[in-house]
């Protein structure tokens, strides 16, 4: 079981975690809007989530912290 | 028991310079500073010192903003072509506020000029070092003795005011050899301490940061304002100078470093003559000795500045003496030195239309 | 960072890496490399010793980004500057991190006597092939044909001359230790990344000599492409240009350290033999 958090304060909203994601649950979130204006990642299926922090080296503001 | 010795005047700015803990030089070679390149080469490996000839000017100005980041006395040295491009790095030490010693033995220019000695550098020790809003604080020494003095007291001033100091020398006062007696040299461990340099936090204290970027118009202008309080400070405390039979004076003549040793050879001659002359001497050039130089102005009918250039310190003199008098200039320029007489024809010519 | 600890945290922020939001844009790798460099420093636990110069480019800003004791340093004189804080500090880590356009373009010379000194210091050099903070320049590393800003019409070779690759070029030197170029375009990339960062901090430490890091990278707001688009612009243009491996590994090459390899090179001047001899 494991799981990521995204910090909103951080996430530029770049995407690069959704390309990097092996199991393809990352997706930036077209309802939410980030302080700085961005849509944020998140993650769409915790339970598919093999805690491979592919999504967390990809990110460039180290918004991603990841659980296992 | 303090030591004479005879040594030329570049060798005794770095005998003193290490005398006042110096540990660091970087320097590129350029004629006339050669001496004191080459002396610091010779002594720092034997007192585990460093020295490193850099691979430009640039270069060597910016290992000194590196090592007075890292919290070292440091200085680098060089003569007006090579001062031109320390520019960048002097107004990045004065906008991080780092210590730091820069020799300056002038030679005629501009471009790359003569060899010869020149004072023409005044302007640019002076008024415009580098861009920005800064100043340095200025040493025109005139003997070797006074090379060693103002060398020795440079570091601490650097220290005290964290700012950049330069030593305005010329090719003259670097080759000629006089006696000198050397300062005591002192210890290391009781320099002052400073908090602010970048050594490695060790985990005791937040990050040091020696920086001079402030995108915040705001921030950038109340650091120069608190800049500038200290420069205030300075032109409180740190005025020198000499005043050379200037009391009765009629003619004051107002000279510095190499130039002031030929104006006072033609103001013994013409008291000999019979010329009430006396003779003003900046030894600081910024701050400039204002209140000293003002404190001539009930007596003086004239003066006369003498320089090794087309006219650059006589500004200053002008600003202070507001039009109460005439003020005469007398210069050589290209790396001409005036002679003594020529000097004395000139107080002779100055005091014929006073009488 | 990854870690191998009980904890169920596998991956945060390093300690070495302030929590401050950065001036990059979106997609930018600069924030991947410096959490690298970051981590590293924390893995070898020298955070507490370690001086940092940051340059004037988009990275001007890292001096609020590392946690270590940091320097700002004027335009392309980060190695200038490193040198004389390792020489008042020898037993500090140094580093120097520096962009195209500060590293080899207006600091190339303060850059190749650094390396050719063989200055104890740890370059990380992000190469993207453009000026990002004045806004999308032709750099020093601008592929042949490559539009920007002050090249409109791509990078005319014939008038503008050709990009530099700065790791071939410096590890000719004597003074250098180690060398690679790597990218950070996918995780495993970036895990390569880590490793070439962390030799390259190692081989400082151990005192080998000038130790250096090329990171082809992107620039996708000047580049003008999604963050995406740019990693494919980059694999399939910067890549055949620069391409990514060890450069010089002395140690790799049976040496202790730069200047061993450096005396058998020249093992026969006469020069270096005499102090060969005189050294023994």
């Amino acid at each position: 079981m494991a799981r990521i958090i995204v910090d909103d304060g951080f996430c530029k909203g770049c995407g690069l975690c959704v390309d990097a994601c092996p199991v393809h649950i990352m997706e930036l979130d077209p309802d939410r809007i980030t302080p700085k204006g961005y849509h944020p990642a998140h993650c769409i299926d915790e339970s598919r989530c093999i805690g491979c922090c592919s999504c967390a080296l990809m990110c460039p503001d180290v918004a991603i912290t990841v659980e296992r | 028991m303090a030591e004479k010795v005879l040594m030329k005047g570049n060798e005794a700015l770095a005998e003193s310079a290490l005398r006042a803990g110096c540990r660091f030089f970087f320097g590129y070679p350029i004629t006339p500073q050669t001496e004191l390149a080459a002396y610091m080469s010779k002594q720092m490996p034997k007192i585990g010192g460093t020295y490193l000839q850099a691979e430009s000017e640039v270069a060597a100005i910016n290992m000194v903003y590196g090592a007075s980041a890292a919290g070292a006395r440091v200085m680098t040295s060089s003569s007006s072509p090579g001062v031109s491009l320390k520019a960048e790095g002097i107004s990045y030490m004065a906008g991080a506020d780092l210590p730091g010693v820069i020799i300056n033995i002038q030679r005629g220019g501009p471009g790359l000029g003569s060899i010869q000695p020149s004072q023409s550098d005044y302007w640019q020790a002076t008024k415009a070092t580098g861009h920005g809003d800064f100043q340095v604080i200025v040493y025109a020494p005139s003997t070797v003795q006074e090379m060693a003095d103002v060398a020795y007291e440079a570091f601490d001033v650097a220290d005290k005011y964290r700012t950049p100091v330069m030593i305005l020398g010329d090719g003259l006062l670097g080759q000629m050899m006089e006696p000198v007696i050397l300062p005591e040299p002192k210890d290391l461990s009781e320099l002052p301490e400073k908090p602010w340099a970048t050594t490695g936090h060790g985990h005791k204290r937040s990050h040091n940061v020696v920086n001079s970027l402030y995108l915040t118009a705001e921030d950038l202008e109340q650091l120069n304002i608190e800049r500038y309080e200290r420069y205030a400070q300075i032109k409180e405390q740190e005025q020198r100078s000499e005043s050379y039979l200037t009391d009765d004076a009629d003619i004051v003549v107002v000279a510095f470093g190499a130039s002031a040793r030929v104006a006072r050879s033609a103001v013994n001659a013409a008291r000999e003559k019979g010329i009430k002359a006396g003779l003003f001497r900046p030894i600081t050039l910024w701050p400039f000795p204002e209140d000293a130089l003002k404190a001539t102005l009930p007596t003086a009918r004239a003066y006369l500045d003498v320089e090794m250039n087309m006219g650059q310190m006589i500004e200053d003199v002008r600003l202070v003496v507001e039009g109460k008098a005439p003020v005469e200039f007398l210069g050589r320029a290209g790396g001409m030195v005036p002679t003594p007489e020529e000097v004395l024809d000139k107080i002779e010519a100055m005091a014929a239309s006073l009488a | 960072m990854e870690q191998a600890t009980e904890s169920s945290v596998v991956f945060t922020r390093p300690h070495a890496l302030l929590p401050v939001v950065t001036n990059y844009c979106p997609g930018c790798t600069h924030g991947i490399v410096e959490r690298l460099v970051a981590e590293v420093l924390d893995e070898l636990d020298v955070e507490g010793n370690t001086i940092g110069v940051a340059p004037v480019g988009c990275s001007v800003m890292a001096y609020d980004f590392f946690g270590c004791d940091m320097i700002e340093a004027a335009h392309g004189r980060a190695p200038a500057v490193a040198t004389a804080v390792k020489r008042v500090h020898p037993d500090s880590v140094v580093f120097a991190y520096q962009g195209d356009g500060d590293l080899a373009s207006i600091g190339m010379a303060e850059t190749i006597h650094a390396a050719t000194r063989g200055e104890d210091i740890t370059v990380i050099f992000i190469n993207n092939a453009i000026y990002g903070m004045t806004g999308g320049q032709m750099a020093p590393t601008s592929l042949p044909h490559q539009v920007t800003q002050t090249s409109p019409y791509g990078r005319d070779v014939s008038s503008a001359g050709y990009p530099i690759r700065v790791a071939e070029l410096l590890s000719s030197l004597d003074g250098v230790a180690y060398i690679e170029r790597v990218t950070v375009d996918s995780p495993k990339n970036v895990r390569k990344a880590k490793k070439a960062i962390k030799k390259a901090f190692e081989t400082q430490i151990q005192g080998r000599g000038y130790s250096m890091v090329e990171v082809v990278s992107t620039c996708p707001t000047n580049w003008g492409m999604s963050p995406q688009e740019s990693f494919e612009w980059m694999r399939e243009n910067m890549l055949p240009y620069y391409p990514l491996g060890v450069y010089k590994d002395v140690v790799a090459d049976g040496y202790v350290d730069a200047a061993e390899a450096a005396q058998a090179r020249a093992a026969q001047c006469p020069m270096v033999a005499e102090a060969q001899t005189e050294g023994e």
